[in-house]
Parts: structure tokens; sequence; C-alpha cells
């Protein structure tokens, strides 16, 4: 295998991106209208690239699984947007960001790529309030900010606690404007099923109309995959149901290589599972931690509510393990220390399987009334779901799978291992590395699609202007819609005696235990090996009923799940290899006396990127990172 | 619990549909209604039955794909809440809970439970947007906005697009979605350059969709999950009536 290329520009760390921009091939007005580019995906990175390269002349294809294209999952982060504005005078700058989210990232991210994220962000919070985002503001009318876990800073944007369907829905309004203007074709409630790459170019997809069940091919200059994160392999987790890893999977199937697929963030305060029925766990916003204390029982018998309990008898176990973030600490090390506890017998609540976060001290400090206006929203949520007023006694939270840092390997122009095929926003490995930094992601995915892609694209189309595009009759095309209507057949005919959901419940009780917060040797080898069966039970038992000519939400979750069952192998083997604790990802026989991670920068300061080889079979291929402008050291929150 | 489920199935838009009866046992009352039609999908696939097809998707009340009329209600027996936030604790043991799509002629059934709200879509195409491209913005606080204006243009903002609205209005009047995209962009200054021509554009396309017209009842303020008020659509029409006479 070819050593990788992440085709970062020589120069300067601060000069880069204007060293790429000055450099990088443009294509004129009126060639680009004659190009066609696919969009997958209309979250904030696909509908901020959908809308910009309309902007600029191409014309789009984007497609969604939702009803509209509002409804993507972009819609859900609460907390806000990044961005190194430094209106609070407060000592932020963009190297400041720049340390701080590679710092976050536990070092096994590239300097490049976040260097231009943190270079990028002011802008695009310029951008957002010229679209009619509703950020908060102060009384003089000029923009407001809060602080956000592991940083010291104030440098976070927000919307109420409604940030991320501020932004989707800006998006979405231009998104709507280039369609109007017939500029992006829209396909809603339509699914990717496989990607189709010619003469080692991608060239188009496949998809399922999920109404009418119909199968159709799409052809384009180039295929941008902006399809979200893969954290529903757990079963519950804080994404929406039909998230799903099946379009970068088919690709990575294709020949794209799969980055650092184990990194998954476990989101500190989420709701705690209260039954088996459960469908999924509701996310309460990580600002919450700038006025909550966390806390637990320093004794575990001790049974009596929350209020009762005296203060010497709570541990506020962040506050007391690391005194200069406390309750800010980033969210691996938060969540790993309320696992911590639980594991040990602290935990509170019907099923002992939460910590408290508690705003009794911010209340005495700040008033009622401001508490209300910083989280009411999250406080009304919190009711509505479990009942409980959180204003007269602490909420009960628990870590929950959330964020995909892994995804589809990326050069610094976002382009995969494919030629011409893109992965932007949760999508693609990329800036975060082996921990996401809090009101990033809304970040990364929007400077992906608004500024990065279509700066970059260019450079490909240049290159490619004169070919034509294969027709859909192309023998290729023909075939990537045999093998999806046999796997479609092939699932259908089971007839067995289980539900999708069961073998989904299956696949994620393992996931949790065995991939999630902590990992280790033998039980990551147990749990490849009790996926093989799962999966093996799932082809002779599954019972999808329904065909596929008809709105078939069963089939889809079949479908959907078919490729969960394969990634999760990969995550698996790429835990397996890692023997160090990085960021989210801890392996139990890698840590200090104290219980806290230990990386090693001598055997694994590299990107590890996987190569399909066939079924349940990777090759492992790496990208060692280099850190020219920072040394790493020991992230340390203490 | 038990609960006895009248569910509308109809297998598309053409086909004609029906009320169905399900008896379903071993319902806790810690689940959402939606995981509770989950559980009984799961028995009617074991019987080898087609599934309720029904909307959801974030299932915490932002996305606003989910949408049941249940016992009479859109969204359910509470005001303000989406159909994911209803919980079974809501019902009684052995209560019947009638489940229904949204009944409007602009939002065609699709399958069962879910609905074609496509309409909605057209309606933001014709000028639910700010004309800036991107790259084009100024420094973001070069635009001052007042904390009470940008507090106003948030409310309004926070539609998330359900259309509860449409489908407990005996009229079946979008004009609450319609008036929280006008207000929310209009009570900003960067978005009130374009506000006439967007206000009559999109009351327009409103009107070509299959809706009716408002005849302030109320009825959506109570339903909506994000508690947008009816006063947005008094505003709505305020700006209307003044964009035509400065059009005439």
């Amino acid at each position: 295998m070819d050593q990788l290329n992440s085709k970062v520009p020589e120069g300067k760390l601060e000069d880069k991106w204007d060293i790429y921009q000055a450099n990088s091939k443009l294509i004129n007005p009126a060639n680009k209208r004659k190009l066609n580019i696919i969009v997958v995906g209309s979250g904030l990175a696909g509908a901020g690239a959908a809308s910009t390269l309309a902007e600029l002349g191409y014309h789009v294809d984007c497609f969604c699984y939702q009803d509209s294209p509002r409804r993507a999952h972009s819609v859900a982060a609460q907390g806000g947007i990044n961005a190194s504005k430094n209106y609070q005078h407060d000592g932020d700058s963009v190297w400041r960001m720049f340390y701080d989210t590679l710092k976050g990232g536990d070092f096994r991210s590239r300097e490049a790529n976040v260097y231009r994220l943190a270079q990028l962000s002011a802008p695009l919070i310029d951008h957002f309030a010229a679209q009619g985002v509703p950020f908060a503001r102060e009384y003089g009318g000029v923009l407001s900010n809060r602080s956000f876990g592991g940083v010291q800073v104030e440098r976070t944007f927000y919307a109420r606690g409604q940030t991320g369907q501020q932004l989707l829905v800006a998006a979405y309004s231009q998104l709507s404007k280039m369609v109007e203007a017939k500029k992006v074709t829209m396909y809603t409630r339509h699914e990717m099923l496989e990607l189709v790459v010619i003469d080692g170019k991608a060239r188009g997809i496949i998809t399922r109309d999920l109404i009418t069940g119909e199968i159709k091919a799409h052809n384009a200059h180039a295929v941008v995959l902006a399809t979200g994160g893969y954290s529903r392999v757990f079963r519950l987790s804080t994404l929406a149901i039909g998230c799903n890893g099946s379009a970068i999977w088919k690709a990575h199937k294709k020949g794209a290589l799969f980055a650092a697929p184990s990194f998954t963030q476990i989101h500190p305060t989420a709701l705690p599972q209260s039954s088996d029925s459960q469908s999924k766990l509701t996310l309460m916003s990580e600002s919450l931690r700038n006025d909550g204390r966390i806390w637990v029982p320093k004794d575990k018998d001790d049974k009596r509510p929350a209020a009762e309990i005296a203060e010497k008898d709570r541990d506020y176990y962040l506050e007391r393990r690391y005194p200069s973030f406390g309750n800010l600490a980033p969210r691996d090390i938060s969540s790993r220390a309320a696992k911590e506890r639980i594991d040990r017998g602290h935990g509170v609540g019907p099923l002992q399987n939460a910590v408290y976060l508690d705003f009794k001290d911010a209340i005495d400090r700040l008033g009622l009334q401001t508490i209300k206006d910083r989280y009411g929203n999250l406080f009304s949520m919190y009711k509505k779901i479990t009942g409980i007023d959180a204003y007269e006694q602490p909420m009960l939270i628990s870590p929950a799978a959330h964020f995909s840092m892994g995804g589809l390997w990326v050069d610094y122009e976002l382009m995969t291992s494919i030629n011409g095929l893109y992965a932007i926003g949760e999508a693609n490995y990329s800036d975060h590395g082996a921990n996401r930094l809090g009101a990033n992601s809304l970040l990364q995915a929007s400077i992906d699609g608004y500024f990065i892609l279509p700066n970059t694209i260019n450079d490909y189309l240049a290159g490619i202007i004169r070919e034509d595009v294969p027709a859909i009759d192309h023998p290729e095309f023909k075939m990537a819609i045999r093998d999806v209507n046999e796997q479609i057949e092939k699932v259908l005919k089971i007839n067995g005696s289980k539900t999708v959901d069961h073998f989904h419940r299956e696949l994620g009780l393992v996931m949790w235990k065995e991939c999630a917060m902590s990992r280790n040797q033998e039980g990551l080898k147990k749990a490849i090996l009790k996926i093989k069966d799962i999966k093996a039970d799932f082809w002779k038992h599954v019972k999808v009923t329904g065909h596929d000519r008809e709105f078939n939400q069963e089939l889809e979750k079949a479908l959907r799940l078919a490729d969960f069952l394969e990634l999760a192998i990969l995550m698996c083997e790429d835990a397996l290899q890692r023997d160090e604790s990085c960021g989210a990802h801890f392996r139990e026989e890698f840590q200090s006396s104290e219980g806290e991670a230990l990386r090693d920068d001598e055997n694994y300061a590299y990107v590890s990127a996987w190569k399909y080889l066939g079924e349940d079979r990777f090759e492992l291929v790496k990208e060692m990172l280099t850190f020219e402008y920072v040394k790493p050291t020991v992230r340390s929150y203490k | 619990m038990k609960v006895n489920f009248k569910i509308w199935r109809q297998d598309n838009t053409k086909s004609k549909g029906e009320f169905k009866d399900y008896q379903v046992d071993g319902i806790n009352e810690d689940m959402s209604l939606l995981e509770a039609i989950d559980y009984l999908n799961e028995k009617i696939v074991l019987e080898g039955d087609k599934v309720v097809a029904v909307d959801y998707d974030c299932r915490e009340g932002i996305c606003g794909q989910c949408g049941i009329f249940v016992n009479g209600r859109a969204h359910g027996p509470h005001d303000n809440v989406t159909t994911c936030q209803v919980h079974m604790r809501s019902f009684e043991d052995g209560q019947t809970v009638v489940l229904e799509p949204w009944r409007a002629k602009a939002f065609p059934i699709v399958k069962d439970l879910v609905v074609d709200r496509s309409a909605f879509d057209r309606i933001i195409r014709k000028g639910g947007f700010i004309n800036a491209g991107t790259g084009s913005a100024p420094e973001a606080n070069s635009i001052l906005v007042g904390k009470k204006e940008a507090d106003m243009a948030m409310d309004a903002a926070a539609c998330i697009g359900c259309g509860a609205c449409v489908a407990t209005c005996k009229n079946s009047s979008a004009s609450l979605f319609t008036a929280a995209k006008i207000n929310h962009l209009d009570h900003l200054p960067q978005g009130r350059i374009e506000s006439r021509e967007r206000t009559l554009s999109m009351v327009g396309q409103m009107e070509l969709e299959d809706f009716g017209a408002c005849s302030f009842t109320g009825g959506c303020e109570v339903e909506c999950p994000q508690s947008i008020s009816i006063s947005e659509i008094a505003r709505m029409n305020n700006l209307f009536m003044k964009a035509i006479i400065k059009k005439a």
C-alpha cells in the first residue's frame, strides 16, 4: 500500500490555507454550469456545501433520507458553536483555539487541518449572522458568548439551547433558495445504497426512493458524502433513530480508507437509561456544566434523597480530580470519571446508573431568573421527559454514545482515498483527533461545507473537466443496481423468527460493554467473535415483512443494521491494534496508577486508516502524524 | 400496562384507509408513545404483517419529523410538546388510544400515519431566507441587534416545521408556520431589507397550496411544540397589509 498523502501544503502553519488557495486551480463560470455534483446528506455540512456549490455555479443533486432537509441531525446540537473572535477580550486567539482543539483531541489529528479550523471559525460566525441566525445578544446589541468544556476562554456562540437547529435552519433556507433557483435538485426520502466507482473515480451513487422503493442510478462529476456519524451502532445513543453508517461503509467497501473507526465520543451529560424498551438517550447540553456541579454520595450505601445529603458527604469528583478545569473537564475525561464512580457502586437514581448535576449553588449565587434565562428550555425538556423539576432537585445524568470522531480518511482537501469522492462533517476523520471538544462539531460541519470543500473541489474538477461522465447505463452502474437489488432480496427472503431490533439490541450491548468508554484486549477479542455470531444469526433468522416496492421502514432498518454489523467488527479491530490510551480510546492495560490515560507517542502517533480486503478482513495503513508547532505533552486538566 | 391502540392503516396515497384495533399488553409507563409503537411493530413483524408506518427521527422534540393525531389532539394529550415527548404514563391502563395521521388537504397521506409536508418546503423556497451568498458577510458585530429584538426573532425562529398548527386548525391554515418565518427574519436588520417582497411571496405560496385561511381560534398556539404565539399571525397580517399598500 502506498504511503498516504495528506497533501498538506508547504509553508508556515498560519499561511498554509492561503498558500493552498493561491495555488489551486479554478474553473471558469461558464464551465461550472456543465458540472454536476452529488451531495449526500443535508445537515450543516451537506446543506452548506450544496448551497455554496450551487451559488458558485455548479449543478447539485442533494439527497436526504428525511422528509425535509431541515430534519438532519445537526438540528439537535444544543449548546453552541466555537469561534476565536476574542469578543470577550479574555486572551483568545486563533492559536489558542488551535492549541485547545489539538490538545483536546489528544494529539491524534493533523496540525494543519486543526489550524485551518480555528482560522475559519471567525468568518463563519459572520456568515451565520448575515444569514439571520438569531444568536444570543447583549443589551447593547453585540453577540454573547459562553464557555464550554476543555477550554478556559468564552468563545462559544449560541442561540438559546437550540443552536444546532438555528444554524441548520439557516443552511436549509440557503439551500431552499438554490432549489428555487433550480441550481439544486433536492431528493428527500432517498437513501444512498451504493457508490459507483469507474476507473478509480467516483462517478455516482445508487439510491432507493423510500416512498416507492424505486432503485435509481445518479451520475456526477464528483460525489460528496455528508452523512454524519455512526454511533447508532451502539443502538442506544444520542443520535436520531435514522442516523446510520451505510453511505460511508459502502464507500469503504469500494476502496475508501476508514480512519480511526473506534474513536467514539461518549457524552457525559445524557439522561440515564430507564428501561430496556428505550430507543434513544436524550442529551442534555454540556453547557449545563458551566453552572451545574457534578457529584455522587461519598458513601455508596447512602440512599438518602440528594437534598438531605450534607455537603461533607458529597463527592464532587471532577472538582476533586481535576481542580483547574473542574466540572468543565473535557467529555472523555468526564464520562470516564462518571463511569468509574458508577462502576464502584456510587451511582444514583432508580437503576443506580447516574450521577447528580446540581444547580443549587448556581441558583443561590446568580438567582433563579439567570439560570432560567440560560437553560430554561433544557430544564423544561428535562421535566417533560422525566417529570422532575430540576430547579428543585438535581438532574440525573449518565454517559451516552454520541459523536464519531472516526470516519472516512480524508486529505487536506477533504478528498477520500477514492478520486472525486469527498467526505465532510462528521462523516470524515479530520479535525477532532481522539476526542472532540464541545461546540466544535457544528463548527467543523459548517466549515467543511461552506468554506473548505467549495474551495478544494475545483482543483479536482479542473483536471477532469474534459472527460465525459459515464452514463447511467454504463455496466458499472448496472452492476451496482443489481448488487443493491440482490441485497434487498436476500434480506426479504430470509423470513426468519427475530426482528431487526432484536439484533440491534444484541449488537448494542456488546459494543457498549466492550468498545465504548473503556476497552481491553480480551474483551475486544471476545466482542469480535460475538458480533460475527450476531451477524451470522441475522442473515439466517431476521424477519422483515412487507416488500421492496413500498414505504417499508423495517427494510430500511434491516439494511442499515446489516452495515452496522460489519462496521462494528472494524471498530473493535481498530481499538485492539492501538496499544495505548488516547482521548476517547481508553485501553485499561494502559493507564497510570491514578487511572489516567497513558498515551504512547513513540509508537502510536499515527492515524489508523483501514483498507477493506473482503468480508471482515481489513489492512491497516498508517498516516504518521508529525508535530512541528506544538510539542505533544501529557494532556492534563488537573 | 395494557393499551388498546386504534390505528389508521392506509397502504398509500391513493388507497382507502381504515382504523384497525391492536390490543397491546406489556407496555411500561416510562416508554414514550413512539417506543410503544416500536414495541407493537415488533409484535406485528413476528406475526408476519406489515408494520405501522410512522414518522420520527431525533426523538427529542427538535427535528419536527414526528407528528400523530392522538385521541383527537395533535401531538397527544399535552400542550406544547411533540409526539416523541409523549410518554405512556400519560394514558390510563386499559385506555383506548386512537392514532391518526395529520388530516389536511395540503398534507397528503403517504402511508398509515405518515404524511407529505413538502408544501412547507415550497413556502420556504419563496423567500424564507436572506439573499446573501457564502463569502459576502460583514463582521458579525457590525450588525447590532438589540437583545429584545433578538429574543423576539428567536421566539419566532424556534418553529420546527412539524405541521401541528395545520393539523389542529379547523381550516388547515399554515398561518402560524408562515408567520414564524416571516417574523423571524423581519425582526433582524439584515432580514428586514427584503421583508416586503418576502411577505408577499411567502403568503402567496401559502395560498397556492391547499391550506385554509386563519380564523383566529388559537388552537395552533396550544399545540405548537415551541409555544409560538398566535400574535405572530397578527404581526404577519400587519406586514402583509403594509406590503400590499406599498405595492399599490
